[in-house]
């Protein structure tokens, strides 16, 4: 008799817990946004950061009350999941998205993982935002995909030319893992530094993802000779060994990459021998960061022990979904309505100085505008600090 | 041909070390240790704290590396592996306990250290330049000469210190040893702890060329599985010879054959399988185990 009393105790206890729990808890609806994305293995870098850009965004939100949206404040929840790199875990994942009726997913961050989740996400009515390039993903009749960042094909063109016009450069040598995402990359490279006019000296140099030590791979690059060693695709784990390798084998010349890095990781791995080092970044360089940008970083840095540069890239496109939503609020059910707005869609960037806008753009490069407005800051690495070369447009 | 010799004989001595104390727990315990990349890792990320990021002189972080997984390795062996080979008789037992290893400790780095590639200061600075016929740092060099150094003393320390031979003993013939005084849940404890020690003092030598990340565990153990399987498995001449030639497959295929793409792995991994195929049991291991 007492046990059973003890068990309606307890049942009564836990109800009431659980409704008084919620009550205080939820004060708003909570809006679930999805990640699905690499954060385990050589690449977790990539995905971690995403990750935390969504997660340190979406506590700002939270504390400061919620994002409105219509006329309902939400609480935004991130939901994630590891791919592994792996197409079938990302296809998992964004079953699981949909399960959980998610309609934003941010990721995933490469190619075949992207190409992969595309009839799971058209089916289930998921709009997603990868870190992936191939045209396809974002040409119709493909309509659920929006690229998160600058693709190498928009930014190879533009920093070749400055370095072609203002550098001296002639002649270029490319190396790239020996994986879709950096070999697409050095092809569109190829491509765009023919069409300049430059000379290939060297494109066929491949190394293993889970490369150690770069001095075997480059040796025979070096004897090239070329003016600009262009690291296609580089992960910011590979990319201070590369540049220390080829410096060590004497090289002179220019390394660009059209990949985000990480001041620490390349002051870290490669010391001042990463001096010169280009690569695209997002808007934290003193230049153009605004004060939320600088906000972000604190706080991201406040809840992870230490920000990532790549997060300057990677913090829009949660920005992207809320602010679109917030200028249509039917898009919290119907991507349709969400699409349609995309086309017209334009606010503020809170992430940079002066009246820069959040818009979708991509017309150029898809027919369709399938692509956020993310800043194409090209930056130079110099003693410990990314400094910004010059800043572009994307259409 | 003077830089592929060079780079075969680093290459070859880093991935000989990293062998090593695979094959020797799996000499000692029959135990397939798919969490070993994830000592190497976690020995790299303690030199980087104590001598990148605290400032130590590189020996002294050197140095608590290897203590640091030698007691993590007791640590293991006491808690983890001897209950479950004490229990079960079935050996996927004690893989599954690696794999679960390998994972948590994923999780650890990644909890601890972060998401993040870290490197740490040049422990010498310059290059070796040999009228362009043969350039290597002289990073590259020193890492070489210590891991030589290194595997030279393993090998005097398995063939003359008491022991050494307690090990060996060990690992020829459990029973036997034991009949013959051989405390063996003691040295069984002890050879562990020389196998995580010798992933933390690669991990923090290499650490120096080549930096650490938390994904570097897994291409890790598989390398190591690689060269196990072609010298022998639980053999730790097998180990170095596997380590060798591996290295310098890898520094010929890259130098010959870099203008077709990245085949070296591919030719690697195929002569690997028609070698098994061949001589399942590897170079110097004994088809009955």
């Amino acid at each position: 008799m007492k046990r059973r009393n003890l068990m309606k105790s307890s049942v009564a206890l836990a109800m009431a817990a659980s409704v008084f729990g919620s009550v205080v808890w939820a004060e708003n609806p909570v809006l679930k946004v999805g990640f699905v994305g690499v954060t385990s293995g050589p690449a977790a870098a990539w995905g971690i950061s995403n990750q935390r850009s969504m997660e340190a965004r979406a506590a700002w939100i939270n504390e400061a009350g919620g994002y409105k949206i219509g006329d309902t404040t939400y609480d935004i929840e991130i939901v994630s999941f590891d791919d592994q790199k792996d197409p079938k875990r990302a296809i998992a994942g964004m079953e699981k998205m949909a399960q959980e009726g998610i309609h934003y997913v941010v990721g995933p961050n490469v190619d075949d993982g992207a190409a992969a989740v595309r009839p799971v996400a058209e089916a289930q009515g998921i709009m997603y935002f990868p870190y992936a390039f191939p045209k396809e993903l974002y040409s119709a009749p493909a309509s659920n995909a929006v690229l998160g960042m600058v693709a190498n094909y928009q930014s190879g063109p533009a920093i070749y030319k400055y370095l072609k016009d203002e550098k001296g450069v002639k002649s270029v040598a490319f190396v790239a893992a020996n994986e879709s995402d950096p070999l697409s990359q050095r092809d569109g490279g190829v491509e765009a530094a023919k069409a300049l006019g430059l000379e290939v000296v060297s494109d066929n140099v491949t190394y293993q993802v889970d490369t150690t030590d770069f001095t075997p791979v480059l040796t025979p690059v070096m004897r090239t000779q070329p003016d600009l060693l262009v690291l296609s695709g580089v992960s910011p784990a590979n990319a201070p060994q590369l540049i220390r390798s080829a410096r060590e084998l004497g090289f002179q010349g220019i390394i660009s990459t059209e990949t985000a890095q990480d001041a620490t990781v390349l002051r870290e791995g490669a010391g001042d021998l990463a001096n010169g080092f280009i690569s695209v970044g997002g808007a934290s360089t003193p230049e153009i960061a605004s004060d939320d940008m600088k906000e972000f970083v604190t706080r991201y840095t406040d809840m992870f022990g230490e920000y990532n540069d790549e997060s300057n890239t990677k913090v829009y496109a949660l920005e992207y979904i809320l602010a679109t939503l917030n200028a249509n609020p039917a898009g919290i059910d119907d991507v349709k309505a969400f699409q349609t707005t995309m086309d017209t869609f334009e606010a503020p960037n809170p992430f940079m100085k002066g009246d820069a806008v959040m818009r979708y753009v991509g017309t150029t490069s898809f027919g369709q505008k399938r692509q956020i407005a993310v800043p194409l800051v090209v930056n130079v690495y110099q003693d410990g600090a990314f400094e910004t070369l010059f800043v572009a447009e994307v259409d | 041909m003077e830089q592929i010799l060079a780079n075969g004989i680093y290459l070859g001595a880093q991935y000989a070390m990293i062998a090593l104390g695979l094959t020797l727990i799996f000499a000692l315990m029959n135990v397939l240790n798919f969490a070993h990349g994830q000592m190497y890792v976690l020995g790299g990320f303690v030199t980087y704290t104590f001598y990148g990021q605290l400032g130590w002189p590189f020996v002294i972080a050197l140095l608590a590396s290897c203590i640091t997984l030698a007691v993590l390795g007791a640590l293991i062996e006491r808690f983890l592996f001897a209950p479950v080979i004490r229990r079960s008789n079935r050996e996927e037992s004690t893989m599954l306990l690696a794999a679960g290893l390998a994972f948590l400790f994923d999780a650890l780095i990644l909890l601890i250290f972060g998401e993040k590639q870290r490197g740490v200061p040049k422990i010498i600075n310059g290059v070796f330049n040999w009228d362009f016929r043969l350039i290597m740092p002289y990073d590259r060099i020193l890492i070489c000469v210590l891991a030589i150094l290194s595997i030279v003393t393993f090998i005097l320390f398995m063939q003359y210190s008491k022991t050494g031979r307690a090990l060996r003993a060990l690992a020829q013939d459990r029973t036997a040893a034991q009949l013959m005084g051989v405390n063996v849940a003691r040295y069984s404890m002890i050879g562990f702890a020389l196998g995580a020690m010798l992933a933390g003092l690669v991990g923090g030598l290499l650490v120096t060329i080549t930096g650490v990340n938390l994904g570097m565990g897994g291409p890790t153990s598989i390398k190591a599985f690689m060269m196990v399987m072609i010298g022998g498995a639980g053999v730790i001449s097998g180990a170095i010879a596997g380590g060798i030639i591996l290295g310098f497959m890898e520094a010929i295929g890259l130098a010959v054959l870099s203008q077709y793409g990245d085949i070296t792995y591919l030719l690697i991994f195929v002569s690997l399988m028609v070698f098994l195929a061949i001589r399942p049991q590897g170079l110097m291991g004994k088809p009955w185990g």
